[in-house]
């Protein structure tokens, strides 16, 4: 079983083992959340990589992936513990029929048998790999009771069921939470985490985010796409910039088309892809497009 | 943790770094971020783990301790490369040698004007150290005061009325119609089993089951008021901060915003302090008092920024402005268009609508009007109180509230 890192460049080399492509800085956040066992909190605008963190994690050390997917209205029955209630009337009856003593049927029906887990207890659980990676994702479309009963979770690692008693974890989970940051967490949540805001790449980074994500891209093709990329990002009135993983869709749409170099009938066909608004689509296509394409080739062609 | 197999972090013992690592918490705190001993203790520790093998390691390990937003960032990086400017700091430290603490603004930029104040504020404690670090500030020429200051001239309306309308609006409700949540809660004459609840009365009681029932809970969507406090809107701004307040402190998932020629969020001010503070901390925190109106300026930086923040569950946005605009109508239509179509119902609040004659001649009204839900009077408390009423239905289809003016327009 692989071991946890022991510094931060250890933890850079991990990282770089499943693929990811990170910075020093992202390092040094995960690796003092793995060291002092502490939750990492992980924010940025979609797609720039948040989920993917957890999942290489998970990968690399050997450990299990746990992914709770956070919703408006999220609540106990679906996040922690649910009885299956279905199978629980049946032994009801069943014990009716045999003239079983109350006391039996209450321990049975209220039994682990009957006791359906959902991510936060499964998280909670012991693994033989080590405790598992437990991924609480886009934390900001929960509602704030949600957040106040994670606090609780995330502090001591225990969950009290009343009819089976409190559930304590013997080693915590590797917690990784995400936030799209549609709105504000509340700071007594984040104070228990290490924060990090992920960024877009820099060219250099996301050219070699490209590289080992979309390998089938021609070199020239790549290095075009993210000069263009990093055009669109820079302009301010875009409502919504695309991602990494936008880049990467994209660099695989115009190798399915054959590309080896971007052309402005091409950009203007496949800009969907990249762009999610209306308003930022039409704002780009046809001549604005053309204007940054240009400026893209000729900044490529004054670096070789 | 004298089997701490990290030489690096050994070093550091009780001695300097660890004071100024709780000097420069400090600073961070008098600036404004949230961050208490608890965090200061976590730093530490985090700092033995990390090691201090470069600064970039330990700029990141603090970032990851101190810095808990986004908009923090910045702050952070200025005050950290502020506080620790001396790039052989570290090595010096870690020879257990004294602290060389420099302060000065960094040139060609400006220094945060909270950091500024913070890092003078903390110029009496260097004393307290065993030897006097030097502490040159030099902060007052880069603060940014670009824009003119216009304070807000509050003394204008009379007395009496002012109370009177005050206490009016103290005990306004806004109760706005509620809607359903995906979560329940028990009610005997829901439509929906609930068999948590049931299997654990059936329990109790011992044989008999009991069907319990729950229904959803409802609850009032957040409200975001966008307050216009130009100019020719300064008449009423004064009341307008009174209702905000009210509504602020009425229910939470309420937000603020003041807008002029720039946006302010007041939500801060305004929430949980008496009225005649909170009034002043906006007066204050607005910096573009009864001057011009650029509203598509406006709606286009809230749109770009705050929209996606809170405007996600389904909120109610209420615009109070006259819509005239300096700018002449220019991008407003689409700014609007865009805010209609992130919210659940757009009010747009009125105080012209009072004349008997208006007509939607301006070429902002006629820009904000095509987006609208609802187009309200709002001039006197009876208005107030109308529109309290009319918040509480269920309100019309989209689109068919403001369909007269439209018509007219």
């Amino acid at each position: 079983m692989p071991t946890l890192p022991a510094s931060v460049s250890e933890t850079l080399d991990l990282l770089g083992h499943g693929n990811y492509v990170a910075d020093r800085s992202l390092a040094t956040a995960i690796y003092l959340s793995l060291a002092l066992k502490r939750p990492l909190f992980l924010e940025g605008e979609a797609g720039v990589g948040k989920t993917e963190i957890a999942k290489v994690l998970s990968e690399t050390l050997g450990r299990r992936l746990i992914r709770l997917q956070c919703y408006e209205g999220l609540d106990v029955a679906s996040a922690v513990y649910e009885w299956n209630y279905p199978a629980q009337m049946i032994e009801i009856r069943l014990a009716e029929t045999a003239r079983e003593s109350r006391a039996t049927v209450e321990d049975t029906i209220f039994s682990d048998r009957f006791l359906i887990k959902r991510p936060l207890l499964q998280a909670l659980e012991p693994e033989l790999g080590g405790a598992a990676v437990l991924l609480i994702d886009e934390l900001d479309r929960t509602d704030e009771p949600f957040e106040a009963y994670l606090l609780e979770l995330l502090s001591d690692f225990q969950i009290t069921i009343p009819e089976l008693g409190t559930i304590k974890a013997e080693q915590p989970p590797l917690v990784v939470i995400t936030s799209n940051r549609t709105r504000e967490i509340h700071d007594a949540l984040k104070r228990r985490c290490f924060y990090f805001w992920v960024d877009y790449p820099n060219a250099e980074r996301e050219l070699e985010i490209l590289r080992i994500k979309a390998p089938g891209a021609a070199e020239s093709l790549s290095r075009e796409v993210v000069g263009f990329v990093q055009k669109l990002r820079a302009i301010k009135d875009l409502f919504k910039l695309p991602g990494v993983a936008e880049t990467i869709d994209w660099a695989h749409a115009l190798t399915q088309l054959d590309l080896l170099a971007l052309s402005p009938e091409a950009i203007n066909d496949t800009l969907g892809v990249l762009l999610k608004y209306q308003d930022d689509i039409a704002k780009i296509q046809g001549s604005e497009a053309e204007r940054l394409l240009r400026q893209v080739k000729q900044e490529l062609a004054a670096a070789s | 943790m004298l089997d701490d197999p990290r030489p690096a972090a050994e070093n550091l013992g009780p001695g300097r770094l660890l004071a100024n690592i709780m000097y420069f918490a400090r600073a961070l705190r008098a600036a404004g971020l949230p961050i208490g001993p608890g965090k200061v203790l976590v730093a530490i520790e985090a700092i033995r783990a990390a090691g201090l093998e470069s600064r970039q390691d330990f700029y990141w390990t603090l970032h990851a301790v101190f810095v808990n937003r986004f908009d923090q960032r910045e702050l952070f990086d200025q005050a950290f490369h502020i506080f620790w400017r001396n790039p052989e700091l570290l090595e010096r430290m870690m020879s257990l040698m004294m602290p060389d603490l420099r302060v000065d603004a960094p040139k060609g930029e400006e220094m945060n004007r909270r950091l500024a104040e913070a890092l003078k504020a903390g110029e009496g404690e260097g004393k307290e150290r065993e030897r006097e670090t030097e502490i040159e500030i030099d902060a007052r020429m880069s603060f940014s005061d670009r824009e003119l200051l216009q304070k807000m001239d509050f003394e204008k309306m009379s007395l009496a009325e002012m109370a009177q309308a005050k206490t009016a609006i103290k005990h306004l409700r806004l109760p706005i119609h509620d809607v359903p949540t995906r979560r329940f809660r028990p009610d005997p004459r829901g439509a929906r089993a609930d068999m948590r609840a049931s299997l654990r009365a059936q329990l109790r009681s011992g044989g008999i089951l009991t069907l319990r029932r729950r229904s959803r809970r409802r609850r009032p969507p957040p409200l975001v008021v966008l307050c216009d406090i130009s100019g020719s809107m300064s008449r009423y701004s004064r009341v307008f901060l009174h209702f905000m307040h009210a509504v602020t402190n009425d229910r939470d998932r309420v937000h603020t915003f003041l807008f002029g020629t720039r946006l302010t969020n007041v939500t801060r001010f305004l929430r949980g302090t008496d009225v005649d503070a909170a009034l002043d901390a906006v007066a204050e925190a607005a910096e573009d008092w009864s001057g011009g109106t650029r509203i598509g300026r406006c709606l286009a930086e809230f749109n770009r920024y705050w929209s996606r923040r809170i405007l996600g569950q389904g909120a109610v946005v209420m615009l109070i402005s006259d819509g005239l605009d300096r700018d002449a109508g220019a991008d407003i239509g689409r700014e609007m268009e865009r805010l209609h179509k992130s919210c659940r119902r757009l009010i747009w609040l009125n105080p012209l609508l009072r004349y008997e004659g208006f007509a939607p001649k301006s070429l902002g009204v006629r820009a904000i009007l095509p987006h609208v839900d609802e187009f309200r009077p709002v001039h006197s408390l009876d208005s107030l109180t109308e529109l309290v009423s009319a918040l509480s239905k269920p309100g019309p289809r989209r689109y068919d509230a403001a369909a007269a003016w439209r018509e007219a327009s």
